[in-house]
């Protein structure tokens, strides 16, 4: 899916070595989105997922009396963040090294893929175990080893799944979401060593993943993990997670390599309280998530006795400038604001062509790539800016407010400059506006009659409105103006 | 509702085994839920009486940070008490703890009432991480004085917290496949929690 249309791209030439890396997207939102609107399993599915984990978080975030004034900590610790964030990095540098890790700056995805290639090389390991990241999918890590002939294995059973099938994530959350159990059973047989069942029961599935990545995890000898939060007074990586997968590596691989990125922080082990309250309960609607590990540095005798962080930038720095824009560093990719937009519920996250799909992505990847890499110009546009993102978002981030504020800033596309100037000339003067109207009203008066069976909406309008229509159905203009109904039915009287 | 009330209320709903009990009855309810296991995995530093009903053969783990940290607990004495007793001076290896049939017995640092949830930190009768993810079956004793309103009040709670730290709510859990919950991927499938009420 989203891979392949990648490879078709890298073969028309269009595509540069920073066009590849998964945080850029290779086609316009409008056009990737129609394509995946012909996928009624995927509608189905994702819209069956992002239903009941709404209704989930929505009840869990009930039952916590002080919700609001959380949200306006959580948010208020991550400007604290972002405002003294190369002064908090050094705390946290001295902090970790000082507890035994070893720390590495990154200022792009090359350079992370880098130095995490080259640590594992030093431990001449051939694989590495790896817990879920956005961070490490945003750099592309898992195809700069490989092209260094080390193989990653991703061990959340869903990214188990979507790697099996050399496809890409669709949901930040659950990943997978896009396939059903009897694809999964079929996949496992085919690209699972030793597998057996034929069964499609998930509980049979997951079981056999367990056997499958429990050989894989006691052989293991170096794991890759990016981080959920990073205390910089204490160098603490705090990993929330579900499956036990993340323990695993954690505790089992002697050399431990974290991605973490730099917005990561929190300035202090007290902040923890907030924020291990709202992730859960916004990301998958529980009160608490069956696993966290917090770990400093290396603890003798206990878990791997090699520790790397790297602090990765890719952007982020540049991305803290932005007066408007900066708030989208504060998220904590918890993925409440993807299941409760109606366009990621229609469209899903492979229409995004970008590790970070749905709202967040929508303002987070255009500001890390810069809104020129590929068409990451599009993806403001993919919003009806309803404001639901907002409302759910944890630490407050105002995501419609970035949106528009991208739109103003990005280049725009060139039928939406064509509409507007010619509005803008008609709309400067009454005369204008009004035989404009006129004109619509009686260029509209034929389709009105064809049109009724739909309630009198357009499907296609001619150039360049049809630019509007092309992904939306548009009202015909009212029969008569309220200029008009005004005088007819108030100064006969 | 009491935060006790409260914590097993919340960690019911994870579905772990919920258990009740006095100081008392603490050596014969540990030995009725571990009875199954073919061995049960010790940390070191675990209270004498804990183990004191215990007659399957016992995997003691080697001393660790934590034990050294706490000079008082009389580990030799509790490893003779126990028949066929394995003393690993080294620590167990994830090899040795993937055995078929096992089950830990630990303590924890702290629990949350609100999102019943256990804590563990590598302190005394909790042990090196691997002990509690690695065997298929986690029993863990919480006293009353140890559970604390919510998140912010455990870290309050916590001695250190630079140690290596654990937080369980409930037996490992996933929703990957359909949204279907699957308990059990990786670490423990069988979570079984006893309350020591005063
Ligand atoms: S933007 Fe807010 S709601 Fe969306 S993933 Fe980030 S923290 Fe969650």
């Amino acid at each position: 899916m989203g891979n392949s249309s990648r490879k078709i791209v890298a073969i028309m030439g269009v595509g540069t070595v920073s066009r590849e890396l998964p945080i850029v997207a290779i086609t316009p939102f409008a056009v990737a989105a129609e394509r995946e609107l012909g996928d009624a399993q995927l509608r189905a599915n994702l819209g069956r997922a992002t239903r009941t984990i709404r209704d989930k978080r929505a009840r869990v975030v009930a039952e916590v009396a002080d919700w609001e004034p959380m949200r306006d900590r959580a948010a208020a610790v991550k400007d604290e963040v972002l405002d003294n964030l190369s002064e908090l990095l050094a705390r946290f540098e001295a902090a970790a090294v000082a507890a035994g890790a070893t720390v590495h700056h990154a200022t792009d995805a090359a350079h992370a893929n880098a130095i995490v290639t080259e640590l594992v090389k030093e431990q001449r390991a051939e694989s590495v175990v790896k817990i879920k990241s956005m961070a490490t999918q945003e750099i592309g890590l898992n195809e700069a080893l490989e092209a260094a002939g080390i193989t990653p294995i991703e061990t959340d059973l869903a990214e188990l799944i979507v790697q099996l099938a050399d496809d890409t994530p669709s949901h930040i959350l659950v990943p997978a979401i896009h396939y059903n159990r009897s694809q999964i059973r079929d996949l496992f047989a085919r690209r699972m060593p030793g597998f057996t069942a034929t069964s499609d029961e998930p509980a049979v599935l997951a079981g056999a993943a367990r056997e499958y990545l429990r050989r894989t995890f006691l052989a293991a000898k170096v794991a890759v993990c990016g981080a959920n939060f990073a205390i910089a007074a204490t160098g603490s990586l705090v990993i929330v997670e579900s499956e036990g997968n993340g323990r695993m590596c954690l505790t089992l691989p002697e050399t431990l390599i974290a991605v973490v990125g730099v917005e990561k922080l929190l300035p202090r082990f007290a902040d923890l309280g907030d924020f291990l309250r709202l992730l859960p309960r916004s990301s998958t609607g529980e009160r608490m998530n069956p696993y966290t590990s917090i770990f400093t540095g290396v603890t003798p005798g206990d878990g791997p006795q090699r520790l790397h962080i790297v602090l990765l930038d890719n952007g982020r720095t540049q991305v803290a400038q932005d007066p408007v824009g900066r708030a989208a560093l504060r998220c904590i990719r918890c993925s409440a604001c993807l299941n409760v937009c109606p366009v990621y519920e229609r469209a899903g996250g492979h229409a995004y062509g970008s590790v970070y799909p749905g709202p967040i992505g929508a303002i987070l990847s255009p500001q890390l790539t810069g809104q020129d890499a590929g068409f990451n110009k599009t993806l403001p546009y993919a919003s009806t800016l309803c404001g639901a993102c907002y409302d759910v978002c944890p630490v407050k981030i105002n995501i419609p407010e970035i949106l528009v504020h991208l739109r103003q800033t990005g280049s725009k596309p060139a039928a939406e400059r064509a509409a507007m100037s010619t509005l803008s000339w008609v709309m400067r003067d009454r005369r204008r506006w009004r035989a404009a109207l006129r004109a619509a009203r009686s260029g509209a008066a034929p389709l009105r009659a064809l049109t009724r069976r739909r309630g009198g909406t357009l499907r296609r309008a001619p150039w360049p409105l049809s630019a509007w229509t092309a992904h939306r159905d548009a009202p015909l203009p009212a029969a008569e103006s309220f200029r008009d109904w005004w005088r007819r039915t108030h100064e006969s009287s | 509702m009491s935060l006790p009330e409260l914590f097993a209320e919340r960690a019911g709903d994870y579905r772990a085994g919920m258990h009740h009990c006095t100081e008392d009855d603490l050596p014969a309810v540990l030995a009725g839920l571990l009875a199954g296991a073919s061995k049960v995995v010790l940390p070191p530093g675990l209270p004498d009486a804990w183990t004191a009903a215990l007659t399957m053969p016992a995997l003691l783990d080697g001393p660790a940070v934590a034990q050294a940290a706490r000079p008082g607990s009389a580990r030799d004495g509790r490893a003779a008490a126990l028949t066929a007793a394995e003393l690993d001076e080294a620590g167990l290896t994830a090899v040795e703890l993937d055995e078929a049939g096992l089950s830990v017995l630990t303590g924890c640092a702290v629990a949350i009432a609100e999102t019943g949830t256990i804590v563990l930190d590598a302190g005394p009768g909790q042990g090196r991480r691997l002990l509690t993810l690695v065997p298929d079956h986690h029993v863990c004793v919480v006293r009353d004085e140890q559970i604390v309103a919510d998140v912010p009040d455990m870290i309050a709670a916590l001695p250190d917290p630079r140690r290596p730290l654990t937080m369980i709510s409930g037996p490992s859990a996933t929703s990957d496949i359909e949204l279907n919950r699957v308990e059990g991927v990786h670490g423990p499938r069988r979570l079984d929690i006893v309350c020591v009420h005063p």
